[in-house]
């Protein structure tokens, strides 16, 4: 039976009429009251959280023939992903008045969009569109500005973007040659010749990990942090990954279950990898947006952890879920303490800010200790149920690497942290309040989130919709 | 809200208040710190005359924190961790008071040890192994800060190496954590409930790997050799309120594990592996005897002499291990005389610190060739170094003969050629304390400022109570032990007999 029912699709049909409103207003408002449009952007947002928080206790269904489910992990994401554009949203005081402001959220809007597409997409050809989605406003956004560097990092990232997303057509093209089918439920890939499964599946989650910014394709993520508007960097550093991850784990968890490729090694190893090279390459970054750029490639080395034992550990689906919640919180932090300070741009120039700003330095101090996973914040809640999960799917040697590794990551945080609340008063430099308060808010909602995560751990409880 | 609750969080609302109130002059910050530390202090020894520890956990509470897990906030206390929650309470007391005259950025300095007092309570009340981590980790967050801020010229490379060293340890700590979770059946992070379950009962190699994670997290705290190398440079380079808690209190989080955590949860490992342990402790005693004696920097010394002392307590525990099942009276000795050496520990070398401080505040240096003959000048200074040098070498008469007396005749059945050598760490700390006594106190007068002037109040009303204590634990310690044993007793009676 054919499910068709629109009103399964509320929070996306919200982002999509709302993404095309915007383009049209933004044609005919004047500059001044272009805001109308960052107005209705949140407005969608909320309204897309609150649908789908009301709908949370409803039962699992798969619409559209099959192709979307919706699930416990499509209403994380959806509730993940449209918080942290709201954020993202707050952030963008920065571009309100330019000319082409309704632009920038229109784009905003549509990239949230293809990322909650991959996460409920439960059909190849849906993935596809999904990846392309979330990637080519990106692009745009990327090189929102107009600069040189942002122009530079905006042809890095398309270049790499479309490379892999043919290699991903490719790798669906194959699964659908081998498997007779796209749909993960019809999908037969357990009688396939494993070779072909294999060759495909690595072609399809070499989009994915672009999408994750995942060693081997990360190499987008420091420049486009460091070239793009820092608001754009928070965004492309923090929402394409809940959806990617989260059709990840679908992907291998669903369709790939029973096939004979061992998935989880493969996904072991990219953990192992993306979590060591973004650490060593995070070590002596002078610049604080390509060190944050570097420590979102390690934080999802821990994703991937959780991924990687899929199916094989009760606690696999919530620590992700919790994990995903988590960084985002805290990475948004981060860099709404960056977005504050539009003037700092090397560790050096933070150097004596806590006679200055003294509240914006805790918000530093608290977001980067929670990315380390410091307790009580979110991010170690994530991390110890990540953790728990890996160990009980029998992945030692990854928690283990995964221990050493916060361990490692300590101590480029603290090159941040330490210029910060040591030295003498820099001058005043100028700061964006209404970010800088952000910084607080998400601080302590950070902070918060780790003692209340016994509330939030159980509604991520569940499982794939098969 | 529960009392013992209050107790704990008390000192870190303060903090938030300090923090919340930025015109309130330093004098005001001062004054609400002691204040505050003074009615957390009483209010534990409230708590300890209301219900003496006996059998069983005191003012226990049990919420639900992370129920997907198991984990609760679970608090309450016994016979181990009461004496423990009283040092803290108390050594952050003589701290708020020594720091009477600090002038560096006076309401950070006592927002961070507000903070750091709710961390270290918290710690020792803990029954929860994921509230226990959480304290375990802020403790070093704090402890850090404390370095780093205020530390001496080099604190800002000593202090991230601790922070690494010991945030390494913690990570190790938290695998065995979440291993012992895994093990039990059903999952739980409850450590009364996990004690209940035994859960690594003949599970081999699984076991000895959450030992060796257990075991390597404890070990790096405490800090036992070869795991110490962060502990000279830390101390040598942090203020001296903050040495006094790294030493009293910080470090006892390490051993405490072990007799709350480690000894109760997996005894069968524990005891196939307790020799491991008796030689690390052994070897710590011995090298962190010998290395204080060839010290010339007074501070360094006294750190290694922590090194030497917290090597008895990981020396009773593993020997309470091999000690036949038969002799629970020698096991249960070594366990109370290992919990005795915690807290006599904090008391007599939290002094140290402190007078290492008043030296610091008046020399600038803790280069023992630079001074001589003080016992004329600071007759006070003199006079209170003296006794708690005797105190440290386990002089009858003061609380460390009474710890180490007890821990020398309980290990001595179980691990005799260990136990044996140990004594040999008193001979060594007694040749290099006399030596210290002789160098600085007496001889002809050296100073580095030239005049070296006596302690004054603060430093005064601080170290005194301390040592008194010392000396009073020394005289009378049946309260103290009445306090111990029964606790001491639960654990030993897991090992049977």
């Amino acid at each position: 039976m054919m499910n068709e029912n629109p009103a399964a699709l509320l929070p996306e049909i919200f982002l999509a009429l709302v993404a095309v409103l915007g383009l049209l207003l933004g044609s005919y408002l004047p500059r001044h009251r272009q805001w109308l449009v960052r107005v209705l952007s949140a407005v969608a947002c909320v309204a897309g959280i609150a649908v789908t928080v009301t709908m949370w206790s409803g039962m699992d269904q798969a619409v559209f023939g099959e192709s979307y489910v919706i699930d416990v992990a499509t209403n994380a994401t959806r509730v993940i992903v449209l918080l942290a554009t709201l954020i993202v949203t707050a952030l963008a005081g920065e571009v309100t008045g330019w000319a082409r402001e309704a632009e920038f959220h229109v784009l905003v809007l549509l990239a949230a969009l293809g990322t909650v597409v991959l996460a409920g997409a439960a059909d190849l050809m849906l993935l596809a569109a999904g990846y392309l989605l979330a990637s080519i406003p990106l692009y745009a956004l990327a090189g929102f500005a107009k600069d040189k560097a942002g122009t530079e990092a905006a042809l890095k990232f398309y270049l790499l973007g479309a490379l892999l997303g043919v290699v991903t057509l490719i790798g669906v093209t194959l699964l659908f040659g081998v498997g007779g089918a796209t749909g993960y439920t019809e999908l037969r890939l357990d009688e396939a010749p494993p070779a072909a499964v294999a060759v495909g599946t690595v072609a399809v989650l070499a989009g994915l990990l672009f999408k994750i910014g995942a060693v081997p394709a990360h190499f987008w993520v420091p420049d486009v942090t460091e070239g793009a508007r820092p608001v754009v960097a928070a965004f492309v550093t923090t929402v394409p990954k809940i959806g990617a991850v989260v059709a990840t784990y679908r992907l291998v968890a669903v369709p790939l279950r029973d096939a004979g490729v061992d998935w989880s090694l493969l996904i072991a190893v990219i953990a192992a990898a993306t979590m060591t090279l973004g650490n060593l390459a995070a070590f002596f970054q002078d610049n604080v947006r390509r060190l944050l750029a570097y420590s979102t490639i390690s934080q999802v080395g821990y994703l991937l952890m959780a991924v990687a034992v899929a199916g094989r550990a009760d606690l696999a689906l919530p620590s992700v879920l919790l994990y995903l919640a988590a960084y985002s919180i805290t990475n948004l932090g981060a860099f709404a303490v960056v977005c504050a300070l539009p003037s700092a741009v090397t560790l050096e120039d933070y150097r004596g800010l806590v006679r200055e700003r003294p509240w914006l330095v805790v918000s530093l101090v608290v977001c980067l200790l929670g990315l380390v996973g410091t307790p009580p914040t979110a991010v170690f809640a994530g991390k110890l149920t990540v953790f728990t999960a890996a160990l009980d799917g029998g992945l030692l040697w990854l928690v283990v690497l995964g221990a050493v590794n916060t361990v490692a990551s300590l101590f480029y945080y603290l090159r941040w942290v330490v210029p910060a609340v040591r030295g003498e008063a820099a001058d005043a430099s100028d700061i964006r309040t209404s970010a800088a308060r952000m910084a607080y808010l998400l601080a302590a909602a950070s902070l918060a989130g780790g003692v209340l995560s016994g509330v939030v751990l159980p509604m991520f409880d569940g499982t794939l919709l098969q | 809200m529960n009392v013992l609750s209050i107790v704990v969080f008390l000192p870190v609302a303060a903090a938030v208040a300090l923090l919340l109130f930025p015109r309130m002059s330093d004098s005001a910050v001062r004054w609400t710190w002691i204040t505050v530390t003074a009615v957390d202090f009483l209010l534990v020894l409230g708590l300890w005359i209301a219900s003496p520890p006996g059998d069983g956990f005191a003012y226990e509470v049990d919420l639900r924190w992370i129920p997907s897990v198991d984990s609760g906030y679970h608090i309450g206390v016994d016979g181990l961790s009461m004496p423990l929650v009283a040092l803290t309470a108390g050594l952050f007391l003589a701290c708020a008071v020594y720091s009477a005259r600090e002038t560096r950025r006076v309401r950070s300095f006592a927002a961070l040890f507000l903070f750091l007092q709710t961390v270290c309570l918290g710690l020792f009340v803990s029954l929860d192994l994921i509230l226990f981590f959480v304290f375990f980790d802020l403790s070093i967050v704090g402890m850090y800060f404390v370095i780093a801020g205020w530390g001496h010229r080099d604190a800002a490379r000593a202090a991230l190496q601790f922070f690494l060293y010991t945030f390494l340890g913690s990570l190790a700590l938290l695998l065995g954590f979440i291993g012992l979770y895994l093990a039990a059946a059903p999952h739980t992070f409850d450590i009364v409930e996990l004690t209940r379950q035994n859960p690594l009962a003949g599970k081999g190699v699984t076991g000895a790997l959450i030992l060796l994670a257990l075991g390597v997290g404890l070990a790096i705290k405490t800090p036992t050799v070869p795991f110490h190398t962060w502990l000279p440079p830390a101390h040598t380079e942090a203020p001296a309120a903050g040495s006094a808690i790294l030493a009293g209190v910080l470090l006892k989080m390490g051993t405490y594990g072990f007799v709350r955590i480690v000894m109760p949860v997996l005894p069968g490992v524990w005891r196939q592996y307790a020799l491991v342990f008796v030689i690390v402790g052994v070897v710590s005693v011995i090298y962190g005897a010998l290395v204080a004696l060839a010290q010339r920097d007074f501070k360094r010394m006294i750190a290694y002499t922590s090194v030497n002392h917290m090597g008895y307590v990981v020396l009773a525990v593993g020997a309470a291990g091999l000690v036949a099942s038969s002799e629970s009276q020698a096991r249960h000795l070594a366990i109370t005389g290992a919990v005795t050496q915690m807290v006599s520990h904090g008391l007599i070398t939290g002094a140290l610190f402190l007078l290492a401080g008043a030296m610091w505040d008046r020399g600038g240096t803790y280069d023992m060739d630079s001074y001589g003959g003080l016992a004329a000048q600071a007759p006070r200074f003199a006079g209170l170094t003296g006794l708690a040098a005797f105190a440290s070498l386990g002089l009858p008469g003061f609380s460390g003969f009474i710890a180490e007396f007890q821990i020398f005749t309980g290990s001595l059945g179980g691990a005799p050629v260990a136990t044996a050598l140990a004594f040999l760490g008193i001979l060594i700390t007694a040749a290099l304390f006399l030596r210290v006594l002789q160098q600085v106190l007496l001889g002809s007068q050296r100073s580095p400022s030239g005049k070296f002037g006596d302690l004054t109040w603060p430093e005064a009303a601080s170290i005194v109570p301390l040592i008194a204590l010392s000396v009073l634990i020394g005289l009378f310690p049946r309260p103290l032990l009445d306090a111990i044993e029964p606790a001491a007793r639960t654990v030993s009676a897991i090992f049977g007999g």
